[in-house]
């Protein structure tokens, strides 16, 4: 007894620190993971700031009134660029008429706004041979000093503005005749050389016919080969090679897929290039496995006793699988396909191979014309010297992270939606 | 084809000669012979592994769906062959109705649990025949007063025992000649248990009922005949009062007191 108390004390001390060992290292794993996650949010939330910030000056632009006189002489001759002159001439008396000054003066407004001109007259005819009150965009230059990116203090030579033209804007202002406006044409326009008259619709309506091929094509062939692969293939050598290579393709780097794209698509086929229907066929090769995999894990997660139950009730196979089976993993297999499809939205590489990383103009009308896609805007963008292409990329960035935001949020509401109890 | 070796009553609503049933390489019933005659209920007993669920299934061809399970003999429903590769699986499994061990249920309405089946088959032509079928099926699986007024709730939402009993319901639905009942307390409380037992006794005037279990005090209470297997084998099979007061073979004494299994 008198020599088995001290050892039992002892071990009780030992215990003792191992407890409080133990405790201490499940405080610092905790802390560990604390600031994990708040760097991984700090990183976020500065990134955000940083894109919102750029961007949301994306999102309105500068415009100046005009005093426009319809002359009906004028038009006939299709002189609108007259029109505008003489507009701006009005506005601006003090400006001599050498070439240069009247060139500086143009120059305050967008290139477009001739065509604007002419769009407004054929839109509405009653106004020829009226004086009317028109606000049109300013030009980049023009519009980046009244958005203060500009330095008014810098010597006349180091800034892309001159010091007529600020006097200019400072008049307009006491006018009250320039103003930041939203920026309608972002969202009605393809893209442009002049980055004031950029708009992103084209590479939205390219995206968004890409994506509706993608989706056609991989959806239903990535949850038929999930179907069968799950339920109806024998397990055998074959099947195994299939699953295998599906989950390397998976990890196959896009541009890869681009490659085979331009050889099979558009040499083989003969399909358009730069077209949403070539794109949308490349992106759903790379879509297709994510489908596939996520689509056979839903499939496998369905208790097999619902196809058991369904069976023994007289259901054949297939019944048993569409009535029973597939019900329940619908969820799981729509999250896929929407993550599928965010991913898809979010590629450029394999496009680049199909040449839709482009400037297109237009915005494209069918799965055949030419067209490009929002991370291409954004990439064409951020590659161009003009300033105001700075905040047009911005300002993309956060339509296409707004779209993916979207995709994700319908993907979370699906889930839920079709989730059911057993 | 029926063996002459073993003369098959008439009578019998379903016949197996010289079943063995492989996975793969392995044997998990070895050579049974088997006459199950009508409107009674029959229990098989015995230790786990013994194969008494994978016989149970041979009668609906169940284990078509498992790989690498093959059957070899014959059996018979009605004097008809159901083993051989021309038979219609589905056909037969409309015949042949069966509960599984654990309640199953489809995440769907209690109404279209059971009306699954009958629109599969097409057995309610019109919404009023399939609305009386499905109250006459719950009635019958004696479920109908605690459910009338909640069809269109999902049967998950009911309790283990009302599961089971909406699972009978689904299962005479489809208006079989035979339920195969695969240890369908095991995963039901006593009084749950007590009100399927009652239901097994109740049914066996319409219908021939196999059932397998474990409990055997289960089988002494609701079976007529039972079938004592072991290791694969049927080792004795006689009306279950014989089996258990005064079994012929040592070994079905032996389970039948507790000595194994």
């Amino acid at each position: 007894m008198t020599s088995a108390a001290p050892t039992a004390i002892s071990s009780q001390a030992a215990a003792n620190r191992l407890l409080l060992r133990r405790q201490r290292a499940e405080r610092r794993f905790q802390l560990y993971g604390i600031l994990a996650i708040s760097a991984a949010v700090g990183f976020l939330i500065v990134f955000l700031a940083n894109i919102v910030s750029r961007g949301y000056m994306g999102f309105v632009q500068t415009e100046v009134q005009l005093t426009v006189n319809f002359d009906e002489e004028l038009i006939e001759a299709g002189s609108y660029r007259k029109i505008l002159r003489t507009s701006l001439a009005e506005r601006f008396p003090d400006a001599g008429s050498s070439r240069a000054e009247r060139r500086a003066l143009t120059g305050m407004v967008s290139a477009g706004t001739v065509f604007v001109l002419r769009e407004t007259i054929a839109a509405d005819p009653a106004i020829v041979g009226t004086v009317q009150d028109v606000w049109v965009l300013a030009s980049d230059p023009v519009d980046q000093f009244y958005k203060g990116r500009i330095d008014a203090a810098l010597p006349e030579g180091e800034r892309p503005i001159s010091d007529a033209s600020l006097a200019r804007i400072a008049a307009l202002e006491e006018a009250g005749r320039i103003a930041l406006r939203f920026n309608r044409s972002f969202f009605s326009r393809g893209d442009s050389r002049n980055p004031e008259e950029a708009g992103i619709l084209g590479a939205i309506v390219g995206s968004a016919l890409a994506l509706l091929v993608t989706l056609a094509v991989s959806f239903p062939v990535g949850v038929m080969t999930a179907v069968y692969l799950e339920a109806f293939a024998p397990r055998n050598r074959i099947t195994r090679l299939i699953e295998i290579n599906i989950n390397n393709l998976a990890a196959v780097p896009s541009i890869v897929f681009g490659l085979l794209g331009l050889a099979v698509f558009l040499n083989v086929f003969g399909l358009p290039r730069s077209a949403p229907v070539s794109g949308g066929l490349v992106l759903s090769l790379m879509t297709l496995p994510t489908i596939i995999i996520s689509s056979r894990a839903a499939i496998r997660a369905v208790p097999p006793s619902f196809a058991e139950a369904a069976i023994g009730l007289g259901a054949s196979r297939v019944q048993a699988i569409f009535h029973h089976v597939l019900p329940v993993a619908a969820p799981g297999t729509l999250t896929g396909a929407i993550i599928g499809m965010a991913q898809a939205l979010g590629e450029t590489a394999p496009l680049l191979m199909m040449g839709m990383v482009a400037f297109v103009a237009e915005v494209p009308g069918g799965f055949t014309d030419p067209s490009t896609v929002l991370p291409a805007q954004v990439y064409l963008w951020a590659d161009s010297p003009e300033r105001g292409f700075a905040e047009k990329t911005a300002a993309a960035i956060i339509v296409l992270l707004g779209f993916l935001l979207v995709m994700n949020g319908l993907a979370v509401y699906l889930r839920r939606k079709f989730e059911k109890q057993w | 084809m029926v063996t002459a070796s073993v003369p098959s009553n008439p009578q019998s609503k379903l016949v197996a000669r010289e079943v063995s049933v492989f996975y793969g390489e392995k044997q998990a019933v070895f050579d049974v012979d088997l006459d199950i005659l009508p409107r009674e209920v029959t229990a098989f007993i015995g230790p786990s592994g013994c194969g008494k669920s994978t016989l149970l299934r041979c009668f609906n061809r169940m284990n078509d769906l498992i790989e690498n399970c093959q059957t070899m003999g014959s059996m018979l429903l009605d004097g008809n062959d159901i083993a051989g590769p021309d038979v219609d699986v589905v056909q037969l499994r409309s015949r042949i109705g069966m509960v599984f061990q654990k309640p199953n249920p489809f995440p769907k309405s209690v109404y279209d649990n059971v009306a699954y089946g009958p629109r599969l088959h097409g057995l309610a032509p019109s919404r009023s025949d399939l609305d009386e079928l499905v109250e006459t099926s719950l009635r019958r699986a004696g479920i109908w007063d605690e459910v009338k007024d909640r069809v269109d709730e999902p049967g998950t939402s009911l309790s283990g025992g009302q599961q089971q009993r909406l699972c009978i319901a689904r299962a005479i639905a489809v208006r079989p000649d035979v339920l195969l009942m695969d240890e369908p307390c095991s995963a039901l409380d006593p009084i749950a248990t007590a009100t399927i037992e009652e239901l097994i006794d109740e049914l066996r005037s319409e219908y021939t009922i196999i059932i397998v279990t474990h409990n055997m005090q289960q089988a002494a209470r609701v079976s007529q005949r039972t079938a004592f297997l072991n290791l694969g084998r049927l080792i004795e099979f006689d009306e279950t009062p014989k089996i258990f007061t005064n079994p012929s073979e040592q070994s079905t004494q032996d389970y039948i007191t507790g000595r194994f299994g």
